[in-house]
């Protein structure tokens, strides 16, 4: 169903989607994608990245006030998706960095395409199923009550709890197209793709793989693994961090993308 | 006017009063398989005596849940099917976009027309929305998944020179050629249910039994919202009485007290019905997500609760909390004597446009064997009659 939202705002046509799109910046190309709780341009990250990079951080097709074509129904559209935008926008030498559901699609991406990548970073990654069918790798946010879901996915539960009272009409209405798009995408299997793991080889770009040491979401062994199967992948703890570390600690979480662009 | 008797085939010993959820999330633990077989068969064994008294027959589904044993609609109707000699066996309903094999409705579907001869009404229904995840169906794009299904099993009962093969959006079948075809000529009569004006329009437009249930006085807009659409599909005839159906409790006692006490069993299904954790009451997409907002708005993750209102739309409560009286006022229970159950049924009949089907819940929660076939046989000998001369009159009337 995904209504659209009201929005006086402008969106930007890529590759026939309107969607909404930050940019910030000067300097090398660093796409950010969102994970499935959505980004704004509040967000300190933002202002973060854009100090030492032209940031380019786009709400997914359905989430935000982004438009969702009917047929897009799976992460590998999202991943389709900006493959054309990056080639709209003549992006080139992208640092793409993907956050949670977000390092999904970037994952996605990089698979099909390194063309116009020159760095990866993945944090807090969903996308990929190591554990055995009777074990769950990543928490089922569709069947466990929300303040338990913010206990897990913050170090600081304060961060993430939000008062269904004094929340703004579009603010509500924005939170609730973020879970029906996830939905959409990561209903089942749930927050992977069976394919993926087995794909990851072949990702030949520098990547970073960042996890916050107090994820209870996915578990900083999920991301150890994930980094495995990626050649030459680094993997780092973001210390006092859960499974937000741009939210949490976006001066470290920056510091780190920074560090590792202009090493490798 | 056509009664149907109605049960949810509940499991009333592990109603705990401190259970979070009697629904996808109470451990089977809590089901002695000895206790569920004394059930079953016990309200089979009403159903039967419905069949007898001249009462129809209606029958639902849930899953994981003590509030309704019958995890299959077709199930309890396939034993109905060779069981009951006279009553139509309605099915209310199959929730299609929950199955992944809607050509198997289709085919079980047929079995049980063809072993009733003829006997079926096919209910095709969205759904709860606690049970999007015990059925693991995706949420999102559930009513589209709801009519690619009913196409496809309308198609397989009417093709009769097949196979034919179907590749839509949802279902992909390479061969579909159903054995047995139904009895009934072209198909079963198609009902739905609904509680909104969006899709009782829909319904409308296709011309199919609506069913509201436990809707109260709201039943009106719904069965209003019905005819337009109705009309909008171009009919110039208005929309006949047997294309509205009402599901209320119904409690009979020889004298007011003894309605009174069974009301206060029957209604204990209103009390329980709505105990499912947080996580399962509103799913994504299962609601439009601005809908989603404002209900979140106001009650946070709890979801929705059903809220009652007196004929005169003055607020009652909701239903979970209310007592027997405020759910007569809010037309949900008819209690009471032959008289007064009459009277009670005709008095919301005229307030919400009449309606050709009503589907009683002559058993529900913990009313007991004794009480259900007192008060389901005064209801059948007492008041069924008088309601259908009622009926006949208003039918004349319009």
């Amino acid at each position: 169903m995904l209504d659209r939202i009201d929005t006086a705002n402008s969106l930007t046509e890529i590759a026939g989607v309107r969607i909404e799109l930050i940019k910030r910046g000067t300097g090398r190309p660093l796409l950010l994608l969102h994970p499935a709780i959505g980004i704004k341009s509040t967000d300190r990250v933002i202002e973060e990245l854009a100090r030492s990079f032209t940031l380019i951080a786009p709400s997914h097709p359905g989430f935000g006030r982004s438009e969702l074509p009917r047929a897009m129904t799976t992460v590998d559209d999202l991943a389709y998706f900006y493959l054309d935008l990056m080639e709209a926008l003549d992006l080139r030498e992208v640092v793409l960095a993907g956050l949670s559901f977000g390092g999904w699609i970037a994952a996605e991406i990089a698979i099909k395409s390194t063309e116009r990548l020159s760095h990866l970073v993945l944090a807090d990654a969903v996308g990929i199923k190591l554990g055995g069918r009777e074990q769950r790798d990543i928490v089922d946010i569709f069947t466990t009550r929300q303040s338990e879901v913010d206990r897990l996915a913050y170090h600081d539960p304060t961060i993430g709890a939000v008062d269904h009272a004094t929340i703004s009409d579009e603010d509500a209405h924005i939170l609730f197209r973020n879970r029906e798009a996830t939905a959409l995408f990561a209903w089942s299997p749930y927050m992977y793709d069976p394919k993926l793991a087995g794909r990851l080889h072949r990702i030949r770009v520098p990547t970073l793989v960042l996890w916050g040491a107090s994820d209870h979401i996915v578990s900083p062994d999920y991301g150890r693994a994930y980094s495995a199967l990626i050649g030459g992948a680094q993997f780092e703890l973001i210390e006092d961090a859960g499974h937000y570390p741009h939210i949490e600690r976006p001066d470290l979480f920056t510091r780190k993308i920074v560090e590792f662009v202009s090493r490798s | 006017m056509k009664v149907y008797s109605f049960s949810e085939q509940s499991y009333p010993d592990a109603w705990f009063d401190d259970a979070e959820s009697l629904r996808v999330s109470l451990p089977n633990q809590h089901c002695d398989p000895e206790i569920a077989s004394r059930l079953y068969n016990r309200y089979l064994d009403e159903w039967m005596l419905a069949d007898e008294l001249g009462l129809n027959i209606i029958v639902n589904e849930h899953h994981a849940t003590a509030t309704c044993m019958s995890a299959s609609v077709h199930l309890t109707l396939a034993i109905l099917a060779r069981q009951t000699k006279r009553a139509r066996l309605l099915g209310l309903g199959t929730p299609i976009a929950n199955r992944n094999d809607p050509l198997r409705v289709a085919e079980e579907m047929s079995i049980i027309d063809v072993i009733s001869r003829g006997r079926l009404e096919m209910g095709f229904i969205k759904g709860v929305p606690y049970e999007i995840v015990p059925a693991n169906a995706k949420p999102v794009h559930v009513m589209d998944r709801f009519w690619e299904a009913h196409d496809l099993i309308l198609k397989a009962m009417t093709t009769h020179d097949g196979p034919f093969s179907w590749e839509g959006e949802h279902f992909q079948y390479r061969s579909v050629n159903i054995w047995p075809r139904p009895y009934q000529q072209p198909h079963p009569p198609v009902w739905s249910s609904s509680s909104s004006p969006g899709s009782s329009r829909a319904l409308g437009g296709r011309g199919y039994v609506i069913a509201t249930v436990m809707t109260g006085y709201r039943a009106k807009a719904v069965f209003d919202e019905y005819r337009n659409g109705w009309k909008n599909a171009g009919r110039s005839q208005r929309a006949p009485l047997d294309r509205f159906a009402y599901m209320g409790f119904v409690a009979v006692g020889k004298s007011e007290a003894e309605g009174l006490r069974r009301a206060e069993l029957v209604k204990s299904y209103l009390q329980t019905n709505t105990l499912v954790a947080e996580p399962y009451k509103n799913p994504p997409g299962f609601m439009a997500a601005s809908d989603a907002a404002k209900l979140y708005q106001r009650v946070g993750w709890r979801g929705p609760s059903h809220q009652m209102t007196t004929k005169d739309g003055k607020p009652l409560g909701s239903a979970a909390q209310g007592s027997v009286a405020d759910t007569i006022a809010g037309g949900l229970m008819f209690a009471g004597t032959p008289d007064q159950v009459y009277d009670q049924v005709v008095d919301f009949y005229q307030a919400v446009g009449g309606f050709g089907h009503f589907l009683m819940m002559s058993q529900a929660g913990q009313m007991g064997h004794e009480d259900t076939v007192d008060s389901m046989t005064l209801f059948a000998r007492e008041v069924m009659p008088r309601l259908q001369d009622f009926h006949s009159a208003a039918q004349l009337a319009a």
